[in-house]
């Protein structure tokens, strides 16, 4: 890496004295003004165009073919699959559009190169023309709007179904916390002035409906093909909780409550065995045991994705979907909050006051 | 005010050539708008660099997480990057600082400061801005912004950390991180003297362009870099008030107990009494301004782009009056698609909806720019100047930047790439990389203006060739990180296993940002040793109509020696048949029968 830095540094030291040279010939060659484009430089410029339009789509293609397998996570989720349909839709739309106006650009680059004799045209506007290319965008517009909208409300303006099972996921710098509603799939009731060492999610002892509440860290389960209604907490400052697999993402905001809801499709289980995460964890797995790292194993993800502070980076959480028989075997391993340690900290005097005022 | 900077509309200012200038009135506090927009320019480079760098220290820790590097430990010491190794705090200061030196102080000052500056009184006959005075101020609050924000650098716990976008309650509470202590504090005072500079500064474009065009100056008949300027103006006026209302709120909240943005807060063992306040509130306020100023980096771009590519392809900017009502729209539209940052922070799915259809509008007066820049190359006659490879770029990057913006702006796909690399490649792409381009098109091209000498032709065809070509190779991978759900703002991605497959993709992005830094090099090179030893420049080195190439080479106070010129066409004839050049100045009169674009 020293040698890296040492290199860049020595060229940019050869590159100052050549400028200085370059800058030193061509001032000296005085019968060539600045202000006039030598046929040479024309020309030379005109074929570099072309020559990057070549370099530039050979590159994307390269990256493309080369990630092709990797650059979208498998979709797990029910409306995974509407989006990544839509996706795939606006990703044809917008390669056409790019790929046929960057031949036009540079093409022309090319071609209308200054040449001796050669005039250009007066073409000052063609309503006819720009017509056209005022329409037709708007055409296609409105149908990627009308699609969009459409996906976006299946995903966002429609509330849980009655069965959904209620998570809340709780947030602080820097890690999360689910919280499973219960028996009475209610969740109990909390205020941050409750907030305590053993009652860290400041659950409120008054409210029976916390009694059942399950509070786990590390990795949160859920059963596979049932909805699942997250309802998001902070406790500091914002972040938000991304699951790239299921194409879910939503903020959590102290002072608010935001939701999602989801149906994850395809177990952790059938994932691990899905052949293009196989292929990607065998070369990651390779990588790492020539670098003596720990072999790592799919898993589903929950990630902050909102910068929230020094270790932003490594705020994260595993999410396991499991078949309905072994997400109850789990649910039931897992202990229910102890109401003891809700009382630890009672409210605060004046805030009581406050509130039967 | 002195009097003789109230520059009205008669046309004697014999007396002003003579007036004395001592060193400060002409060096430091000067009235005069040229003077102004060469100090804009050169600040501007200043804070470019100081980005710059900065990004190519981040980039580093990017590429090799963890790995040590000598010069991290030379410019930040053992504090912030111990044996060379970044430190995660320093990370996201950085990153923070970088965004807000290149969105605001290079892309917004720099930009416009420079170029409306130079261009709004020269290119629509004017002896000076409206009030030159204002016009100062508006420079030495700038000044003054830079300096506080190159001094929050240098404090205790570092700078402000939480983002350019410095959403509270990150930015709001010390305890937080470090980076909202007095770094934060620095970094409101910095943004608050700035805003007062963008207002006394868009408030005199305005006035200028409405109040002072020369006889003849119709509004049709402006260059197309003025409207852009205009609407820029425009927008900045109406928008920076509401930063400095979300700033003054932040303000209060972090230091005086407020609960404007603070709500139910549990942090550094404590229950912060705050009830009541809304995080979202200053999103919107934000955003408020956040997107219009998107606009107000991209339209002087693109009008530079826009006469820059008529003069040198010797051809009429392709529909002119298209180009002018885009502009409009575009402007108009930047006031009501701000939610699209804000899709998933909780706000009602319905106003998502409604920013969705608002949002995806504006891709169609882009589309008709892009399309009439295009249709401007066609059957040209195109000179190949530094200018001309820089505008071309940025057309080239304002759409490649621009389609993705499509996918964004589609709320149900911006649920899974939202705060991913794919945005971080969008907005570099579009609106950054545009930007630069652009600029660096406006410098080489008005060097002659600014300066009175060439800029050195091979060593710009360099620069660009080396510039173009990393810039792209540092943004474009990016796509495909964001696309596999790789976060932006993240010290390492090394924490997880999944992202392994984009460490080779990371590394090529830094090895492109670090000799795409290096070449700027040349640029700086060929920048200030032209100003000294460049070749002396003629009047109209390019051979363009606008009104800027009539004033003498030699600066002087007023512009014209003599009367002011009167305006007798549109400013882009250029190739008109049945003219012995060609090109028209503005100020040839029309012969009998001859048809004028810009009338109506």
């Amino acid at each position: 890496m020293t040698f890296f830095i040492i290199l860049v540094i020595i060229l940019a030291i050869i590159t100052v004295a050549q400028m200085a040279r370059v800058y030193e010939l061509s001032s000296e060659l005085r019968n060539k003004k600045e202000e006039e484009i030598s046929a040479r430089d024309n020309k030379i410029n005109a074929t570099l165009m072309m020559v990057f339009l070549i370099a530039f789509f050979s590159f994307i293609t390269y990256y493309i073919v080369e990630y092709w397998d990797k650059w979208l996570p498998p979709s797990a989720s029910e409306h995974g699959n509407a989006t990544d349909w839509l996706l795939n839709f606006n990703f044809i739309i917008i390669l056409i559009v790019f790929v046929i106006t960057h031949i036009f650009l540079f093409s022309f680059a090319f071609k209308y190169q200054r040449r001796k004799g050669q005039e250009a045209a007066y073409f000052t506007h063609s309503n006819k023309l720009e017509l056209i290319w005022t329409v037709i965008p708007a055409i296609v517009l409105t149908v990627i709007i009308i699609l969009g909208i459409k996906t976006w409300k299946g995903i966002m303006m429609t509330t849980a179904p009655e069965d959904s099972i209620v998570i809340e996921l709780y947030s602080k710098q820097f890690d999360w916390t689910a919280r499973y509603a219960g028996k009475d799939n209610a969740l109990g009731h909390t205020n941050y002035h409750l907030i305590s060492g053993a009652n860290f999610l400041g659950l409120d002892s008054a409210d029976s409906k916390g009694n059942d509440d399950i509070i786990v860290k590390g990795e949160f389960h859920i059963p596979v093909n049932k909805p699942v209604k997250f309802v998001m907490r902070s406790q500091d400052v914002i972040h938000s909780a991304y699951m790239p697999h299921f194409r879910a993402q939503i903020n959590t905001v102290p002072g608010m409550t935001t939701m999602f809801h989801f149906t994850p499709i395809i177990t952790t289980e059938e994932m691990r065995k899905n052949p293009r995460v196989v292929k990607e964890y065998a070369e990651i797995n390779a990588a790492r045991r020539s670098q003596g790292k720990e072999e790592a194993i799919f898993n589903y993800l929950l990630l902050c994705n909102k910068i929230c502070g020094t270790s932003h980076y490594n705020m994260q959480m595993d999410i396991i979907v499991d078949s309905e028989a072994d997400y109850q075997t789990w649910l039931s391993s897992q202990a229910v909050f102890q109401k003891e340690k809700m009382a630890e900290k009672p409210m605060p005097e004046i805030l009581k006051i406050a509130e039967k005022k | 005010m002195s009097a003789h900077h109230s520059h009205s509309t008669d046309h004697s200012h014999e007396d002003h050539h003579h007036h004395e200038e001592t060193f400060i009135s002409k060096w430091v506090f000067s009235h005069d708008h040229k003077m102004i927009s060469k100090q804009f320019l050169v600040t501007g480079m200043v804070m470019a660099v100081i980005g710059m760098m900065m990004s190519v220290l981040f980039r580093l820790q990017l590429g090799y997480p963890g790995e040590s590097f000598k010069i991290l430990n030379f410019f930040l010491g053992d504090k912030w990057a111990p044996g060379g190794v970044l430190n995660p705090d320093m990370y996201l200061a950085l990153v923070t600082i970088h965004g807000t030196i290149m969105v605001f102080f290079l892309l917004t000052a720099g930009l416009s400061g420079t170029f409306a500056n130079l261009l709004i009184p020269l290119q629509i006959g004017a002896r000076d801005m409206a009030s030159g005075f204002l016009n100062m101020l508006s420079y030495w609050f700038f000044f003054g912004s830079s300096v506080v924000m190159v001094l929050s650098l240098f404090v205790e716990s570092g700078p402000a950390a939480a983002g350019w976008t410095v959403y509270p309650p990150l930015s709001a509470l010390p305890q937080a991180m470090q980076g909202s202590g007095m770094g934060m504090t620095l970094w409101l005072v910095s943004m608050s003297l700035f805003i007062v500079s963008a207002l006394l500064g868009g408030l005199n474009y305005i006035v200028t362009v409405i109040n002072l065009r020369t006889k003849g100056m119709t509004m049709m008949r402006l260059p197309l870099t003025v409207w852009a300027l205009f609407f820029t103006a425009v927008l900045g006026v109406l928008s920076f008030p509401v930063l400095f209302a979300a700033a003054l709120l932040l303000i209060f909240d972090r230091g005086f107990g407020t609960a404007f943005y603070l709500s139910d807060i549990f942090i550094g063992g404590q229950a912060l009494p705050q009830t009541g306040g809304s995080p979202l509130l200053f999103q919107h306020l934000f955003w408020f301004l956040g997107h219009p100023e998107v606009y107000i980096i991209i339209l002087p771009a693109l009008g530079l782009t826009s006469e820059i590519i008529s003069v040198n392809s010797r051809k009429p900017i392709f529909g002119y009056r298209a180009m002018v009502l885009s502009i409009m729209a575009i402007a108009f539209l930047s006031f009501i698609v701000w939610g699209h940052h804000m899709f998933i922070t909780g706000m009602n799915p319905f106003i998502g909806s409604v920013f969705v259809f608002t949002t995806l509008l504006i891709a169609i007066p882009s589309a008709v720019k892009a399309f009439n820049y295009i249709t401007t190359l066609w059957k040209g006659n195109i000179r190949y100047t530094p200018g001309i490879l820089f505008a071309m770029g940025m057309v080239s990057t304002f759409i490649t930047g621009g389609v993705t913006g499509i996918i964004l702006a589609d709320s149900a796909l911006d649920i899974n790439i939202h705060d991913t690399y794919f945005v971080v490649a969008h907005f570099h792409i579009v609106m950054g990389l545009s930007a630069v381009l652009a600029m660096f098109g406006g410098v080489y091209h008005w060097f002659p203006k600014l300066y009175g000498r060439m800029m050195n032709n091979k060593l710009g065809y360099i620069h660009f060739w080396i510039t173009f070509v990393c810039a792209y190779g540092v943004f474009f991978p990016q796509h495909f990180l964001g696309l596999a759900g790789v976060p932006r703002r993240y010290y390492t991605n090394s924490e997880f296993p999944m992202f392994d497959s984009f460490i080779e993709l990371n590394q090529w992005s830094t090895i492109f940002a670090v000799v795409g830094a290096v070449a700027q090099g040349i640029f700086l090179f060929n920048f200030f040793y032209s100003m000294y030893r460049g070749q002396k420049a003629p009047q109209n080195p390019w051979k363009a109509n606008t009104l800027e190439w009539t004033t003498p080479v030699e600066h002087i106070h007023g512009n014209w020696p003599g009367k002011i010129p009167v305006v007798h066409r549109w400013p882009y004839d250029y190739s008109k048949p049945g003219k012995p050049d060609d090109f028209v100045l503005q100020t040839t009169p029309l012969e009998e029968g001859e048809g004028d674009e810009g009338k109506h």
